[in-house]
């Protein structure tokens, strides 16, 4: 089960990243939220994996380690407030600079394309 | 008074005189004069302990593991610095409120001058070399800020910004210089550092700690190569030039060497550069000064000039030649300051400070004409005036130390002559050279009355050397050189020693290099000069547009770039690690493979990369994030964390939400932009990117954690500490309650963010603009179907009746503040959703605002509830309660903590989604929204 677990973290890092460094804002908001999910599973696995011990005492002598769980538990509220914050930034930039463009470029008349760096 | 509140009084009283200006200047003087006599009050009731071998010590433990400390130490050496801070501060006080002009705002000018002197105390008092560096940047910051008084003088910002760049330079390298210093003693506290001297000689880190922090003290005390900075720092006040430039700011890198002295000198390395340098400094300063035309100019070179012989006596590594040292350093401290004073007042008098407009001052200004003979006479060193004494010393040392050096000493002391006389002959002496517009004349007492107490302080101990300076400087070399010091002070040595016959030489040699002024000037205009400024510039202008370069090149204002450049790092710091560290499989055993996992793994698999390639349809990948964040809720459950899965449900469903929202307003596809080359690259970090972090993860995952996990204090004591069964919840409202406290803070922070920036969105009338034309385009036929609205409001009582369960039983069972705060928040989402926004937002009675305000308040007066019955901030307490009719329950402080996570969750979350639908209503279709 720990292979599966860390592929899927793997995959989940890479379209994070992948998204991450796209030119528009709503694929690297969805980037975010998928690194989120990465780094938030990684947090988790650092109590290591154990199935059926929650950490409710009374329930099992030998629980799954109950710190890693509330610090993801606040971690994941807080990936949504800072998620919440870069969506409105997004809006901003969108409706003031008139573009949905994260590279610096603009989509104005005269304007390219970005190609590759 | 504690030498600790002696380095704070001037920071303290900085307010006094800002305020006091109100009531003019004088008052404003008398405030600032009044914080600087009772900081000197202070140092010197300790002076009699201190003149005796004492020393005086204050210290606050900070960070004790990381050697921070308050630590202030006063001894001999401090005792002589402090005491010209604070005396010459004092005068500098008195002399500013005559010379600054009225319209000037004497209370800003006199608060930056009492931070400059605090922070100069502190650099002297301090006994902890972190501390040490903090103040000697303030000395910077503040100095910067007084050089460039008169803002709208180019001179004087570029003054000062030169004196930045150099000073603040030096500092940097100070810095490292002294963490390497810290690092070979195993501590930070001066008075232990230099009792490891012998260590730190022979630590092979002992020359790069040198160079740096020499680097740091020839900046600060303008010695070769780094002077030229301190003659464009001149354009300052003239109080400014007097007190920074000539008394105090610069001497601090010879207080450092001198500080430093028992762990750094008597090593052949430090005799070689700072001796050197010294001596370099010293001739090449005492000629430019005598080349110099205008007054300050000439002052200034001249100070570097001394501050060379100063840092040369230093470099000798000699217990005598550190003793002449701090001999000069009084003296020059009271001549130099006298005649920046004068200066100034002649730059008052006669409209002009060039010395080849002026002349023959002395009659009609009498006064000032004794008091700048004096200090002149003394700079050049002639009997019976305090500079012969501390000249002859120097060249007694120098003497000591060869041929070749008691030569260029005396070449040096001849300039010295030359230029002194020269600043009192072309300025005092001869007829007028041209009619001035006003007629010149001696200045009101006000002016003249503080350079009179220093030139009486010049004859002083010029006559009486062992009564006035002695104790001072026995005390400051004992300090010094770590063992005691009886200098002997005299004007006649007899006629023997051969510095009375350097001293006649030097004397000779002035008078007659003043002689031949006209045939050395036309010399001196007619060879090639190397212009520092210009150099300067270019080397800045250098350094900024490579630094422009690189910022270009790293992040150009792309996202993008700036991400993959970051991406790209972290991956080589990650193959760095691994290639160069020795690894083994880990030996933890495995979980066993079961089938249900298996296949959500497949899915959650599929839909993540699913989502890389399908990402353009924007809508479809936001439905397959939302179903990776379900499938990752499944795996929480099966990982044995249900807080986790409730939380992460909760949270996906509102994400997904809020994502829906924005996507109305942008674009639906993704259109294709970057190169194939691009996406190539791209793909390729990603794809590293992950396999770097999964199997970062298997090797976690199949070892042992190094340590027991700190979790399992957490466990034994979540029910007969915390009161709950539920480890989870009772780590985030008990054990580490005050984490909880800060994050939903920082939600609740974040949910005005939010709103903030919708409200400036919308005063903007070209966003509002774009927003009215935007097409949203394809929607349904009935946006609120009665069918949905219905339905969904039969569903918000049990929606709601499911927060509160799961808020009740948080504390035992899986559940809690954060998920119930979620609930409640999707369930009244809900009826935005079927009923529409303004529909909903009427019939709402409460404020999103409010309910954030309430929850971290409630949080707050949970937590200093525990102060009422003398526990710490957020100790936690329950007691057990019988009602008839329900069987015995909990009731814990840590529930009502809870309770303030519910209302700021909920709070934030529906203000975030709330604002998002408000900018819906300035859409085209807003009609069809309404309810």
């Amino acid at each position: 089960m720990e292979a599966l677990f860390a592929i899927a973290i793997g995959a989940l890092t890479f379209t994070g990243v992948y998204l991450m460094l796209r030119l528009r804002s709503f694929p690297m908001i969805l980037g975010l939220t998928f690194i989120s999910y990465a780094v938030n599973l990684f947090l988790f696995i650092s109590g290591r994996l154990r199935s059926g011990a929650a950490p409710i005492v009374g329930t099992t002598d030998t629980p799954a380690d109950p710190l890693p769980q509330a610090l993801v538990l606040t971690a994941i509220v807080i990936s949504f407030g800072m998620t919440a914050v870069i969506v409105m930034m997004s809006l901003g930039a969108r409706f003031e600079g008139g573009d949905d463009r994260v590279d610096g470029g603009s989509d104005g008349p005269g304007n390219r394309p970005e190609t590759t760096q | 008074m504690s030498p600790a509140l002696i380095a704070a009084l001037p920071f303290l009283g900085a307010l006094l005189p800002a305020i006091a200006a109100q009531a003019g200047r004088s008052a404003a003087a008398l405030a600032a004069g009044a914080v600087t006599l009772a900081a000197l009050a202070g140092l010197l009731a300790h002076a009699p302990a201190v003149l005796a071998g004492g020393t005086v010590t204050a210290h606050l433990d900070w960070v004790p593991s990381l050697g921070l400390a308050a630590s202030f130490r006063l001894d001999g050496l401090s005792l002589m610095f402090a005491g010209l801070i604070l005396g010459i501060g004092a005068l500098i006080i008195l002399y500013a409120r005559f010379y600054l002009a009225e319209d000037e705002d004497v209370g800003r000018f006199l608060s930056t001058l009492l931070m400059f002197q605090g922070a100069m105390t502190g650099v002297v008092l301090t006994d902890n070399i972190l501390m040490l560096l903090v103040f000697w940047e303030l000395t910077s910051l503040s100095s910067f800020l007084l050089i460039g008084w008169w803002q709208d003088r180019p001179e004087g910002r570029q003054g000062a910004r030169m004196a930045l760049a150099v000073t603040g330079g030096g500092g940097l390298a100070m810095i490292a210089g002294m963490m390497i210093l810290g690092q070979i003693a195993g501590t930070y506290e001066i008075s232990d550092i230099i009792a490891r001297g012998a260590e730190i000689k022979a630590s092979p880190l002992y020359l790069p700690a040198l160079v740096l922090i020499l680097i740091g003290a020839f900046t600060k005390s303008a010695q070769f190569p780094f002077h030229f900075w301190l003659p464009h720092a001149m354009a300052a006040p003239t109080p400014v030039s007097a007190y920074l430039h000539s008394a105090t700011m610069v001497k601090a890198g010879l207080y450092l060497m001198a500080r430093l002295w028992p762990a750094l000198a008597g090593t052949p390395e430090w005799t070689a550069i700072v001796a050197t340098a010294g001596l370099v400094t010293m001739l090449v300063g005492a000629k430019i000064a005598f080349f110099k035309d205008d007054l300050k100019a000439l002052l200034a070179f001249s100070t570097v000039s001394h501050l060379g012989l100063i840092t040369f006596l230093l470099g000798l590594g000699t217990k005598a030649a550190a003793t002449a040292a701090m001999l000069h350093i009084l003296a020059h401290a009271s001549f130099k300051a006298a005649l920046f004073m004068v200066a100034g007042i002649v730059d008052h008098a006669a409209h002009t400070r060039d010395i080849r407009r002026l002349g023959g001052l002395a009659r009609a200004m009498p006064v000032t004409f004794a008091l700048a003979a004096v200090a002149a006479l003394s700079m050049a060193g002639i009997p019976p005036l305090n500079g012969f004494l501390s000249k002859e010393a120097m060249l007694t040392e120098a003497a000591a130390s060869g041929l070749l050096v008691a030569a260029l000493a005396t070449i040096g002391a001849m300039f010295s002559v030359a230029y002194s006389l020269r600043f009192l002959a072309h300025t005092f002496l001869g007829k007028p050279r041209k009619a001035l517009a006003h007629p010149p004349h001696d200045p009101g007492p006000g002016l003249w009355a503080a350079p009179a107490v220093l030139v009486g302080i010049v004859i002083a101990s010029g006559l009486l050397p062992m009564a006035t300076f002695g104790p001072f400087v026995d005390a400051a070399a004992g300090a010094v050189t770590g063992g005691p010091v009886h200098a002997h002070l005299a004007l006649w040595h007899g006629l023997e020693p051969p510095a009375l016959w350097l001293s006649l030489a030097a004397v000779g040699g002035g008078l007659m290099v003043l002689g031949g002024w006209p045939r050395l000037r036309a010399l001196w205009d007619a060879a090639p000069r190397p212009e520092a400024k210009a150099m300067f510039d270019a080397t800045l202008s250098g350094l900024v547009s490579l630094a422009r370069m690189v910022t270009d090149a790293l992040h150009g204002g792309g996202l993008p770039r700036a991400l993959a450049i970051t991406t790209a790092a972290l991956l080589a710091g990650g193959a760095w690690a691994f290639l160069t560290g020795s690894h083994s499989p880990g030996t933890r055993a495995m979980l066993p493979l079961e089938a249900a996992p298996m296949v959500v793994w497949a899915v959650l698999m599929a839909a993540t990369l699913a989502v890389a390639a399908l990402h353009r349809n924007r809508l479809l990948a936001l439905l397959l994030t939302g179903i990776v964040g379900l499938l990752l809720a499944a795996a929480f459950a099966w990982a044995s964390a249900p807080d986790l899965a409730l939380t992460q449900i909760a949270v996906e469903v509102v994400a997904i939400l809020l994502m829906l929202l924005a996507l109305n307003f942008l674009p639906r596809q993704t259109p294709v932009e970057s190169s194939r080359l691009r996406r190539a690259r791209d793909l390729g970090l990603a794809a590293l990117a992950g396999l770097g972090t999964g199997a970062l993860a298997f090797a976690l995952m199949t070892r042992e954690a190094a340590f027991a996990p700190i979790s399992a204090f957490h466990w034994a004591q979540s029910k007969p500490g915390a009161g709950g069964t539920n480890a989870v919840n009772t780590i985030i409202v008990d054990f580490r309650g005050y984490d909880t406290y800060g994050e939903i803070i920082v939600l609740g922070i974040a949910a005005l963010v939010i709103f903030a920036l919708a409200e400036t969105l919308l005063a903007s009338r070209r966003a509002t603009a774009r927003l009215a034309a935007l097409d949203t385009g394809g929607n349904a036929g009935d946006p609120h179907p009665v069918m949905t609205a219905i339905g969904l409001r039969f569903l918000l009582p049990m929606a709601l009746m499911v927060g509160v369960y799961l808020f009740l039983r948080g504390h035992n069972l899986p559940g809690g503040g954060f998920v119930a705060g979620l609930v409640f928040a999707i369930a009244l989402l809900l009826q935005y959703l079927a009923s529409g926004y303004v529909w909903s937002s009427r019939r709402r009675r409460f404020d999103s605002h409010a309910l954030i305000g309430a929850g971290v308040l409630v949080a707050t007066a949970t937590g200093a509830g525990a102060w009422v019955f003398g526990l710490p901030f957020l100790t936690s307490g329950y007691t057990y309660v019988k009602l008839p009719g329900i069987e015995k329950f909990e009731l814990a402080t840590a529930a009502l903590f809870d309770l303030g996570v519910f209302f700021c969750v909920l709070g934030a979350v529906l203000l975030a989604i709330a604002t998002l639908s408000r900018l819906a209503q300035h859409t085209p279709d807003r009609e069809r929204r309404g309810g």
